[in-house]
């Protein structure tokens, strides 16, 4: 990407790159996935995230969801919810936007070599967790079962549906969806994602399990997997904190002693959960 | 013979595994085989309960009208799930409908008749209702989840 000039990052980390949209995918309402190209982008770790910035308007963390194996490539899935997001989900392809990172902690995806994987996903949740299943799919023979949970509010705003449909049809991975709510042509599960939980075969005491979503599905998922016997410190949840800097300078995305953008996203169940039953800290 | 094998069908459903032979039989008593095609409805809002489905094979939609909103399901229960928990407390009346989504096989026992066991039986009484419990527990927390909106944004 040649023509794109950036400033230098190194000079500043709050600095961002230029990087341009090469392909704009409309998934379901509000929700985009931009293919883009970036001056000195190297890859990232599944679970780690870009600060994007569309120009004058503000900067926001947002997850990579393509394959981390192929460095070239840079993935974003966008939901419009605020001022930011929304300027980011009207960029067209061809557009230019500042972007820092690959930042944060990843999903430690080769601890599930050997055992069972179980992803559990709500809402726009898959998005950040799709590169774990791209990578465990891409070596499925160093982990034993491989299941997907996935729950959306309604069939219309299901994610990544022609994927899943995709994967599902594979023999060596389970994957079963759930909606909150349909009207009666719906001929699927309803209910939570975690009802889902009782309806699969797995051996929780040789599972782990990677967990996104919104914070109460994940508490959720997280109590519901420990009480299926899954070890807390096998149980992997990204957060989600508004952020500034990223780079654990402001303080912004504090929660308790651990600052989000630094120490995470991703962290494990055991380490999270006091911090969330004192969120107030 | 045909007993027995309802026994063992009972017996087998996560409902009731390892209940103890004596009660085992009691439930089984009131314990029949039934059928439901895709469609086809197990029981409507409104009418008494006088039924609970032990689910085997097949799934079963809860469903809802809302005024304006056409008819909604809010839960399906697959294999080895419940459908009827409203025969534990009275008034005993169905809440919503239960339509088959597939195929539906299952074991219908009759409330009414597992009610009087119940009563004349304590012990029994208290071993239906330690089964049940979890089930009602699982779909009160499901439900405050559901309601909690959680996929839509913050507010
Ligand atoms: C590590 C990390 C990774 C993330 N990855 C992604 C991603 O891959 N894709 C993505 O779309 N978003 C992702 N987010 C969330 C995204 O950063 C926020 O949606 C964004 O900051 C909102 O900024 P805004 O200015 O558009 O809206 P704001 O003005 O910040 O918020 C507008 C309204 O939306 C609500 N809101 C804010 N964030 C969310 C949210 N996540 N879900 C629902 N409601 C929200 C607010 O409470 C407020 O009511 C990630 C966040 C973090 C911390
Ligand atoms: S965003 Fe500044 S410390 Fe995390």
């Amino acid at each position: 990407m040649s023509t794109v000039l950036a400033p230098d990052p190194q000079l500043d980390p709050m600095v961002p790159t230029l990087a341009r949209i090469t392909r704009k995918i409309d998934e379901i309402p509000d929700v985009v996935t931009f293919e883009m190209e970036a001056d000195g982008w190297s890859g990232f770790a599944p679970g780690q995230f870009n600060m994007l910035g569309p120009f004058g308007v503000g900067e926001i963390p947002i997850s990579l969801s393509g394959p981390a194996s192929k460095r070239e490539r840079l993935v974003h899935t966008i939901r419009a919810v605020g001022p930011v997001s929304r300027a980011l989900v009207e960029l067209q392809e061809g557009a230019v936007l500042g972007l820092r990172g690959p930042y944060g902690a990843p999903w430690p995806v080769e601890r599930a070599q050997g055992r069972d994987v179980m992803v559990v996903a709500g809402g726009l949740g898959l998005a950040p967790v799709r590169p774990v299943l791209y990578d465990v799919l891409e070596n499925r023979d160093d982990y034993e079962k491989v299941i997907v949970l996935y729950g959306a509010r309604r069939p219309e705003e299901m994610l990544f549906a022609d994927e899943l449909s995709t994967w599902r049809a594979r023999f060596d991975i389970e994957v079963a969806v759930t909606v909150d709510h349909a009207s009666v042509g719906w001929h699927g599960h309803v209910g939570v994602v975690t009802s889902l939980l009782r309806t699969v075969g797995y051996d929780p005491a040789n599972t782990t399990a990677y967990v996104c979503g919104p914070e109460i599905m994940m508490r959720f998922a997280a109590r519901a997997l420990t009480d299926a016997g899954v070890a807390p410190g096998e149980i992997w949840l990204s957060m989600e904190r508004n952020m500034h800097c990223a780079i654990g300078l402001c303080g912004h995305c504090q929660l308790g002693p651990v600052f989000i953008c630094r120490d995470g996203p991703v962290f494990d169940w055991a380490r999270l959960r006091p911090l969330m039953q004192q969120e107030e800290l | 013979m045909i007993v027995d094998d309802l026994k063992e069908i009972v017996g087998g459903h996560s409902m009731f595994a390892g209940l103890g032979t004596e009660f085992l039989e009691l439930v089984t008593g009131c314990a029949k085989n039934v059928r439901f095609h895709g469609g086809e409805y197990l029981y409507r809002e409104g009418e008494e309960a006088n039924e609970i489905y032990l689910i085997r094979d097949g799934h079963v939609a809860q469903e809802l009208g809302a005024p304006g909103q056409g008819r909604m399901t809010f839960q399906t229960i697959g294999p080895d799930g419940v459908v009827g928990l409203s025969f534990l407390v009275p008034p005993y009346r169905w809440s919503y409908d239960a339509r088959a989504q597939d195929d539906v096989r299952a074991i219908s026992l009759d409330a009414t008749c597992l009610r009087g066991k119940c009563n004349a039986d304590p012990a029994l009484g208290y071993e239906v209702m330690k089964r049940f419990m979890p089930t009602v527990v699982d779909r009160l927390h499901d439900t405050r989840l559901q309601l909690l909106d959680v996929y839509g944004a913050r507010s």
